[in-house]
């Protein structure tokens, strides 16, 4: 099972890597802003996976929660942030 | 009573959060449990005296398994518009502004998210009365106010 | 129990890459944000229920049973946070004048359409 869980990891990396091209080339501030937040919830899944490779789940899970709830505060900042005419 | 509510939650929640049901940890929960209660208690239950929250809450729960077929239905669709090769002929994106029948703020919320998750629509905005929904394409918007919103009427019992 | 938390998984890897392979194809921002904000919350719910299981197949211990309800809240929480998001990030591009994508120039339509006689 843990060789499963190591494929699915590096399947998720592969993802997180197709969308840092949005992330770093994106023509928008705000296609850079879902970027991020994309790569963040591939983020929080990443370290389930992690907690039960490590065989370290009840730590990992708090951190996954905590890891959300900022990753959600976070793009609910910067979108009020950028309210600009013309924001390029 | 609205007090007694919030602290039974949250301390539910508590114990499930940590897992330990020696005296040290739930000592360390009634007091925390009591602070957050003391200071918020009148956000979760701000009209606690209106009739029906039970019924609504059943209603709502009734209401959640046809939102997760609906978001399977709209995944699959956009997996076939992401590999199609031909997408663009397929994709023809326009805002469309229609005027909701809904009052109650949780009552549009509920379908702001629901609009969100279905196929083909995203909400973009409201502004008195009217939503702004950016549709993917003209079939997809023509399922709009209709099936959904009668459900969700139902659910908070208006009218 | 096993088999079900890894088809769980595969259909949630299906889904976070179909909506990445969406988030680069589309050809604008509000297009783009139809494919994460439905991929991402899916995928996380496919995958979040797939663990679940994984934990649970030890058995049912005291402290498996949390372990999966912490998990389960994980996904409830970003059901209601991850359309939020999506609402704010949409309403910031409007009010910056991001024009949308469109076949013909014609951006918001009401709707539903007026008959023709």
């Amino acid at each position: 099972m843990e060789g499963f869980f190591l494929a699915v990891t590096l399947a998720l990396c592969a993802t997180i890597l197709l969308s840092l091209y949005r992330g770093v080339f994106g023509p928008t501030v705000f296609d850079r802003i879902i970027g991020a937040g994309f790569i963040g919830t591939k983020t929080i899944i990443l370290l389930l996976l992690m907690g039960l490779i490590y065989d370290r789940i009840e730590m990992l899970i708090d951190l996954a929660l905590a890891y959300s709830i900022l990753n959600f505060i976070g793009t609910l900042i910067i979108s009020k942030y950028f309210i600009r005419k013309g924001a390029r | 009573m609205a007090f007694l509510v919030t602290f039974l939650i949250l301390f539910a929640f508590w114990i499930f959060m940590s897992g330990q049901l020696d005296w040290w940890h739930l000592s360390w929960g009634v007091l925390s449990c009591t602070l957050v209660a003391v200071i918020s208690h009148d956000f979760l239950f701000k009209d606690i005296k209106s009739k029906g929250r039970v019924k609504e809450t059943t209603l709502f729960f009734a209401y959640v398994p046809w939102l997760i077929y609906e978001i399977i239905l709209a995944n699959i669709y956009v997996a076939y518009l992401a590999l199609h090769p031909k997408m663009l002929d397929l994709i023809d994106p326009h805002i469309i502004k229609f005027k909701t029948r809904l009052k109650n703020d949780f009552a549009r919320v509920t379908f702001a998210n629901s609009i969100t998750l279905t196929p083909g629509t995203i909400t973009v905005l409201i502004k008195d009365d009217y939503f702004f929904v950016h549709a993917i394409n003209k079939s997809a918007a023509k399922s709009l106010p209709g099936n959904m919103e009668r459900r969700i009427t139902k659910v908070f019992m208006e009218e | 129990m096993i088999i079900g938390a890894k088809i769980f998984m595969i259909a949630g890897l299906f889904f976070f890459t179909t909506a990445a392979i969406g988030f680069l194809r589309f050809p604008d921002f509000y297009t783009r944000m139809h494919a994460t904000a439905k991929g991402d919350t899916l995928g996380t719910l496919f995958f979040v229920i797939g663990l679940a299981l994984y934990t649970l197949h030890h058995g049912f211990h005291w402290f498996s049973i949390v372990n999966s309800i912490k998990l389960i809240s994980i996904a409830v929480f970003w059901f209601l946070a991850s359309p939020t998001a999506t609402h704010a990030l949409l309403r910031s591009a409007l009010e910056s004048d991001l024009v949308p994508w469109t076949k013909d120039k014609k951006v918001i339509v009401a709707w539903p359409p007026k008959r023709r006689k």
